[in-house]
């Protein structure tokens, strides 16, 4: 026999009430990248070559250095929810699931961080 | 023990779980290529890395991304991106309220199906045939 009250038995097994902000997340960055990422692929696949003053100076031309960024931000966003979901479904030892997770945030950070930091240095970069 | 039914999500298919249908498939697949595009994404990092460091840089390792071998591989990744693409945009059309019931369901799966092979079909045409070099 427990000498818990009931109460103190409940608490925190309830609803945390934040459940719905992963899936939304998941929808609005997957509405934000779904157009980016055809502008990506229609841009690439229409540049004359892709050797690199033509790939630099694509992405120093108009706003392709913040669209570029947005979409390698929000993906990885998109791509580390995504995962997360995974994981949690598939793993069920605590500990593997919470390295895996732990590595799965740093990778996508470091990711997000590493791209948008490239396409900056080309950007800002004085055209030779 | 009592045999009772067990929940459906115990078991995904066989006696006491799902009946397998296309759709069940696909679904799958969709969770399959949003994986893959992980390591699409990781591509596309390290080739603006190379980029980012300058022209000796870009060049020395540009081959591995233009060879025969990268191109099948840019290819199977943007199949990948477009079958996602594709079910993400039903999924989001659900979440709406829309295409839900299972004959629309059925039919936007054989949607999704048709449009990833038309636009994969054209990427890769323009991969192999285009300007990728």
């Amino acid at each position: 026999m427990s000498l818990r009250a009931p109460l103190a038995r409940a608490l925190n097994h309830g609803s945390a009430h934040d459940g719905v902000s992963h899936w939304l997340a998941e929808r609005v960055t997957a509405l934000a990248i779904a157009p980016l990422t055809v502008w990506l692929l229609w841009s690439l696949l229409s540049l004359p070559d892709v050797s690199y003053w033509t790939v630099t100076d694509w992405i120093r031309r108009d706003w392709n250095a913040v669209l570029l960024s947005l979409l390698l931000l929000l993906s990885s966003w998109h791509s580390w929810l995504g995962v997360q979901m995974v994981i949690e479904d598939y793993i069920e030892a605590f500990l593997s699931k919470t390295m895996l997770l732990l590595l799965s945030a740093f990778v996508h950070a470091l990711l997000a961080a590493s791209g948008v930091y490239a396409v900056l240095r080309i950007a800002l970069r004085s055209a030779p | 023990m009592a045999e009772r039914p067990l929940s459906p999500f115990t078991r995904m298919f066989g006696e006491s779980g799902y009946r397998w249908m296309y759709t069940n498939t696909l679904s799958i697949l969709n969770r399959a290529t949003g994986v893959a595009l992980v390591f699409a994404l990781l591509g596309l990092v390290v080739w603006l890395i190379g980029a980012s460091f300058g022209l000796n840089s870009y060049q020395a390792f540009l081959p591995w991304f233009t060879g025969v071998p990268a191109k099948v591989v840019i290819s199977l990744a943007v199949i990948a991106l477009w079958y996602h693409f594709f079910m993400g945009l039903r999924h989001l059309a659900w979440d709406i309220g829309w295409g839900f019931e299972r004959a629309a369901a059925r039919r936007s799966a054989v949607l999704v199906l048709l449009g990833t092979a038309i636009l994969s079909a054209l990427c890769i045409v323009a991969i192999f045939h285009g300007s990728f070099r």
